[in-house]
């Protein structure tokens, strides 16, 4: 195949899987709070909680549409555009896909219409049981296409059968070394990123002085959330990069823009790394604090991109900068769970409105974390696609690059389109505000589908 | 054991497309015929009777993907890129339909957007698949292989065989409604049944003659002796089976038109696996040549055997849940 459609189908993947990862993200970290939500209001008996719960359940079938159906796409793609990667690696890595359907796609599927339309027909008991089933479900499926990611990143467990990679141990197939801290490191951005989507829109309410009570009780629980999960997620990508220092050490020099390898690395704080002249440009270095950082030792040595020749190089100008506004996104996050923390302990947290207008604005920045953080892992990778093993270029299939274009470019608006979609019925949906409560009431001009179901009243 | 496993999991894809073809068939249909539907009130209706289930239908189409990866990775790798056309046409076709199942139930001034892209989006769905099966069975994939074309998938009969499936998820669609609804939705399923009945049995005929032209294997393993007379039973049942749903569809028992048509779907999906059998990609690749290596397989067919009655006893449970009379607020009471 051409080098055309090789870019193109990079592109189009790039662009469908980033896209698609939001709303996983969304649905982990949602689905989370929902269960939360539940067990306060079982152990409480407060009745907030249960509107709080009418409220999330309403705005979470929105994003799980949008994730199943632009993760149905994935499942095609693999073998529309990357058919070589899909023969060579499918002895190891293939079960795990019907794993994740079989023991996550399923459970969710088969829980969330009593999730969503069942309050009124199970007993409490039960749809609290549907609302723990899509919560696991959706932490089951981050567990085996991760696992999947992770060997394609830190591959193991196989032999090479020809061209092919075949199994030697299913459980280092599965449990690669860098298997445990992409999975956390993933599922707490989730959950981290689910709490602030939460802070964002109780924010909005405080802001305007509407629902208080609903909104100080959502806005309270989520920042305790995000006040544990920020800096336990800092922890952890400390960890996963540490992690990657061992098994990917190219993949940190690009992250760090180190292009010698040398004892007392500096910390590259910006710059512009120049693929051509090997240095960076504009840099702003502080001495030995790289080395510092990576090794925990002033002088330890940390590897260089001119390790490795350059066609074995990813394009660090990317991963670079992709790694710091992931790192800036994370404290900036961790500033606001933790000025809440001060003003929860002065007593102000429901009072300092600049604060809330802040909080009302930043539940986009997890989803821009974890989109970061994806390019690094990924663009770090490069040219790998089985790193170490199998080159993406080697990995497409032979499509014409008119079709992948076509196909490509329909993405782009169709996804535009749906985005648009979304944020419309989103924003339609908090503006109504919480649900009236009174579950025993049926109104006659109760709307159809999801508003009979979740909640009272329509628009 | 080597030979074993990919007949089973000949099997286990052929109950998961089986499944798929069946569930998210009269969803799609629901589709199909959701902008024929006489009023708003209708069409809220007909969206309610499928909301609670419609994804747990589609995941098995997932399940048909992930298998081929898992088990058939050589028709995953070899078909999936010579029908690249029509599987992202279908793949943008279901996104509109499953993302209007959410944007409909909150829009006001955008309804009629969202009931077109619903229909259209299974319309078109519905079409690819049966064009895909079409040209399957027609023998597009090995033509990929040796440097076919990117439109090597269009061909009478593929549009045939495209029609003729969604004329049967209509038909799906259509006796769904009458088991679940009531009133001026079942009446307008009731009329839009035989039509789609009709319909569906001109292309079963069209398609069973069509066939063995093109291959000539086929041709021999339907007309042979003495495999002629063990054979003869499938179109007669069919005719028969036809029959029955025309009678079924005006009358008391109002489950038996669905049922049936199930019958007459799996009765056509027999005579498909008749026709293809042992091959995993028709006249080229079996199911032998095509399969993963064998721990492979076993890996893959432990989590079956242990998950697959779970999923079949948990997705059960959630149409239970929701049995009984639709109306237009799914509180149901």
């Amino acid at each position: 195949m051409t080098a055309d459609a090789v870019l193109l189908s990079r592109l189009q993947f790039a662009f469908t899987i980033g896209y698609h990862i939001l709303w996983p993200a969304y649905t982990i970290g949602v689905s989370g709070f929902i269960v939360l939500l539940n067990i306060l209001w079982r152990r409480t008996k407060n009745p907030v909680y249960g509107d709080l719960l009418r409220f999330w359940i309403h705005l979470f079938a929105l994003g799980f549409a949008m994730g199943v159906v632009t993760g149905l796409v994935l499942s095609y793609e693999i073998g529309t555009n990357w058919s070589v990667f899909a023969d060579r690696t499918s002895n190891v890595i293939g079960p795990f896909f019907s794993y994740e359907v079989l023991t996550a796609f399923f459970l969710e599927a088969g829980s969330i219409g009593i999730m969503l339309f069942g309050m009124n027909r199970v007993g409490p008991g039960l749809h609290f049981f549907a609302c723990l089933m899509v919560a696991l479900g959706s932490v089951f499926s981050a567990f085996w296409i991760l696992a999947a990611n992770s060997w394609m990143q830190t591959p193991a467990g196989f032999t090479m059968d020809g061209d092919r990679f075949a199994v030697a141990s299913w459980w280092h197939a599965v449990f690669t070394p860098s298997f445990p801290y992409r999975l956390a490191h993933m599922v707490v951005a989730a959950y981290l990123t689910g709490a602030f989507t939460v802070i964002g829109v109780m924010g909005w309410y405080l802001w305007r002085g509407q629902h208080l009570t609903f909104a100080r009780a959502g806005f309270s629980v989520a920042m305790w959330a995000a006040a544990l999960l920020a800096p336990l997620q800092i922890l952890l990508g400390d960890m996963h990069g540490l992690n990657t220092l061992d098994y990917q050490p190219i993949k940190v020099a690009a992250m760090e823009g180190d292009w010698d390898t040398r004892s007392g690395q500096p910390l590259t704080l910006f710059g512009w790394p120049n693929m051509e002249t090997e240095r960076n440009d504009y840099a702003i270095d502080i001495p030995k604090l790289g080395s510092l950082i990576l090794t925990h030792r002033w002088d330890g040595e940390v590897k260089g991109l001119k390790a490795v020749p350059r066609e074995d190089r990813p394009y660090v100008p990317i991963v670079f900068w992709a790694f710091r506004l992931m790192v800036a996104s994370g404290f900036a996050l961790l500033a606001i769970a933790w000025f809440a923390l001060l003003l929860r302990w002065r007593d102000r947290l429901f009072t300092t409105r600049w604060f809330h207008l802040i909080c009302a604005f930043a539940s986009p920045i997890g989803f821009f974390a974890i989109l970061c953080g994806w390019t690094v892992t990924e663009t770090g990778r490069q040219p790998w696609v089985v790193y170490g093993h199998l080159r993406t270029a080697d990995a497409a299939a032979s499509v014409t690059p008119h079709a992948i274009a076509g196909s490509f470019a329909l993405f782009v608006i169709v996804y535009a389109v749906l985005l648009v979609a979304f944020f419309y019925y989103a924003t339609k949906t908090v503006l109504a505000g919480p649900r009236a409560r009174d579950p025993d009431q049926d109104p006659p001009a109760v709307r159809p589908g999801i508003d009979g179901a979740v909640g009272r009243g329509g628009h | 054991m080597e030979h074993a496993l990919p007949v089973f999991f000949a099997l286990v894809l052929a109950f998961g497309i089986g499944m798929y073809v069946i569930a998210d068939g009269f969803d799609l249909g629901i589709g199909i015929l959701f902008t024929l539907a006489p009023g708003d009130t209708e069409r809220d209706e007909m969206m309610n009777s499928i909301a609670p289930v419609w994804d747990g239908n589609e995941t098995w189409l997932v399940l048909g993907g992930t298998l081929l990866l898992g088990a058939f990775p050589v028709v995953y790798s070899v078909v999936l890129p010579s029908f690249y056309i029509p599987i992202m046409v279908m793949l943008f076709a279901l996104i509109f339909r499953g993302i209007a199942f959410e944007f409909r139930f909150r829009a006001s001034r955008f309804r009629i957007v969202w009931d077109w892209a619903f229909c259209l989006g299974s319309g078109l769905a519905a079409l690819m698949q049966g064009m895909m099966l079409g040209s399957f069975i027609g023998g597009v994939a090995p033509a990929a292989v040796s440097g076919g074309g990117i439109l090597d998938f269009l061909s009478g009969f593929a549009i045939a065989s495209g029609l003729g499936t969604v004329a049967g998820y209509s038909l799906l669609g259509a006796t769904w409604l009458i088991l679940r609804t009531e009133n001026t939705v079942q009446a307008f399923a009731r009329r839009a049944a035989p039509w789609a009945l009709g319909l569906t049995l001109a292309f079963i005929a069209l398609i069973s003659i069509w066939t063995p032209l093109i291959h000539q294997s086929i041709a021999h393993r339907w007309f042979s002796m003495p495999n002629i007379f063990y054979l003869s039973p499938v179109p007669l049942l069919t005719a028969l089976l036809g029959f029955s749903i025309w009678r079924a569809i005006p009358r008391q028992r109002e489950e038996r038109p669905f049922i049936l048509t199930i019958l007459l779907f799996l009765l056509a999906y027999l005579g498909l696996g008749i026709s293809i059998w042992p091959y995993a990609i028709p006249q080229s690749v079996t199911i032998w040549q095509a399969a993963s290596s064998t721990p492979t397989l076993i890996f893959l067919g432990v989590g079956t055997l242990i998950f697959m009655p779970i999923v079949i006893g948990h997705l059960g449970y959630a149409h239970w849940v929701f049995r009984g009379k639709t109306t237009s607020n799914l509180y149901g009471h």
